[in-house]
């Protein structure tokens, strides 16, 4: 196996660990949402990051040297070797957190999946090309929910601005290149995270500014997903996630 | 002068492979296919069947999803081997095509008519286009929520007739 193959294995394994653990977390809202329409969105959004997070898998199986599958890869990996952002793995929070985190990661996710419908290899951008359609209108909706929370009651504005509070510190770690990535960005494999922050800080602030919204501070940031340095949180989360293939192996729909 | 409305380059592209194909009686046995939450949709008509090509006894056939994680895509393969195997062909690959992406363009007028019938409004030709009530035609509608029954819908509300109704999302 080259030098290569790895760095691609580890840049296919960190989208699709990015996208699992988000539309793990997205799920949680399932009967939980504020009303049934938005129940519904949550689980629907959901879905479309574990698609997303299935196509990524697929693909790193086939680069996989250990020749786990899509599943093994998703299922039975402990939290050390989990390869996504933190900001991905934080709690729900309530619902305004979640809108927050959505609205954040949709801007960045549209960038990014444009950036990478370009990717001089093929699968990475036919993916891409296929999550982009879905990033765009993930934004739409969680664009709104930012107006009307962050410009809605004095009691959705407060809450609105204290979760951009919280999660602004996990924003700085989306726009740093992994080892991997710094490899396969000669090639053109890569996106160079780094670059796309100008255009996310446009989209962000303006986004703000019209929901009444003060950008948090740049003073604090929180990183280490990519080397597999997780939150407390992570490890509850994979035991429910992956609790049916620890218990029964192998086990099928 | 408007411009005129053209197919698009994919569209056509997958009508041609149809249109040339070595094996037309494969294609138009999959037309007995249905998307399994909207039966009167063919997977041919959805968009989602892009080739079927036949090698000695072994037969291919690629097919696009149309969202990532939509679970009707499982069932629609496993149909398109069942209507094979039925019809005598044992040696089956269904392969799964992630690009060019899937496109509500690709829907044929027929299924745009069968959804109107159904209940269920058409794809717009932009995001920022609202449906027509499938009921009564309305045009004043408003959307109730971004996401419906299934990932490919949203949720509208007439405001005429006051029904309800699914909108195919255009993407």
């Amino acid at each position: 196996m080259t030098t290569d193959q790895t760095a691609l294995l580890q840049y296919a394994l960190g989208e699709a660990d990015d996208a699992l653990i988000l539309g793990q977390r997205l799920c949680e809202w399932c009967y939980h949402a504020p009303y049934l329409e938005e129940d519904l969105a949550l689980a629907n959004v959901s879905l479309d990051f574990l698609g997303r997070a299935q196509n990524f898998y697929q693909y790193a199986a086939q680069l996989d040297p250990q020749q786990r599958t899509a599943d093994q890869l998703a299922m039975l990996r402990d939290s050390r070797e989990f390869r996504n952002l933190l900001i991905v793995e934080l709690p729900i929070g309530d619902f305004a957190f979640t809108m927050a985190r959505q609205f954040l990661l949709d801007c960045f996710y549209v960038e990014f999946m444009t950036a990478l419908q370009g990717s001089a290899d093929p699968n990475m951008a036919g993916i891409a090309a296929k999550a982009i359609k879905e990033s765009q209108y993930h934004l739409r909706r969680s664009h709104e929910w930012l107006l009307r929370l962050g410009d809605g009651t004095e009691e959705s504005h407060r809450r609105m601005q204290i979760a951009l509070d919280q999660i602004w510190g996990y924003t700085m770690e989306m726009f740093e290149n992994s080892p991997a990535e710094n490899e396969l960005l000669a090639e053109g494999i890569a996106v160079d995270r780094s670059a796309l922050k100008p255009a996310w800080d446009t989209r962000v602030n303006t986004a703000l500014v019209e929901a009444t919204l003060s950008r948090p501070e740049d003073g604090w940031s929180v990183r280490g997903g990519r080397d597999g340095i997780h939150t407390e949180h992570h490890g509850h989360l994979l035991s429910e996630l992956q609790f049916l293939q620890r218990a029964y192996p192998g086990l099928e729909w | 002068m408007g411009a005129i409305p053209l197919l698009h380059q994919e569209c056509l592209e997958r009508e041609a492979r149809r249109r040339e194909s070595a094996c037309p009686e494969l294609w138009d046995l999959l037309d007995t296919v249905k998307d399994p939450e909207i039966p009167v949709l063919s997977i041919w008509e959805l968009g989602v069947l892009q080739d079927v090509q036949r090698d000695g006894d072994k037969i291919t056939v690629v097919i696009t999803p149309t969202y990532s994680g939509c679970p009707a895509m499982h069932a629609m393969q496993q149909d398109v081997e069942r209507a094979l195997s039925d019809a005598g062909w044992s040696q089956v690959e269904v392969r799964q095509q992630l690009s060019p992406a899937w496109s509500t363009r690709w829907m044929t007028p027929q299924a745009r008519q069968a959804l109107a019938e159904y209940g269920i409004a058409p794809p717009c030709t932009n995001q920022n286009e609202l449906p027509q009530c499938p009921q009564c035609h309305s045009e004043q509608v408003d959307r109730i929520s971004e996401f419906g029954s299934t990932a490919c819908k949203a949720l509208y509300k007439c405001r005429d007739c006051l029904e309800p109704f699914d909108y195919f999302k255009c993407l």
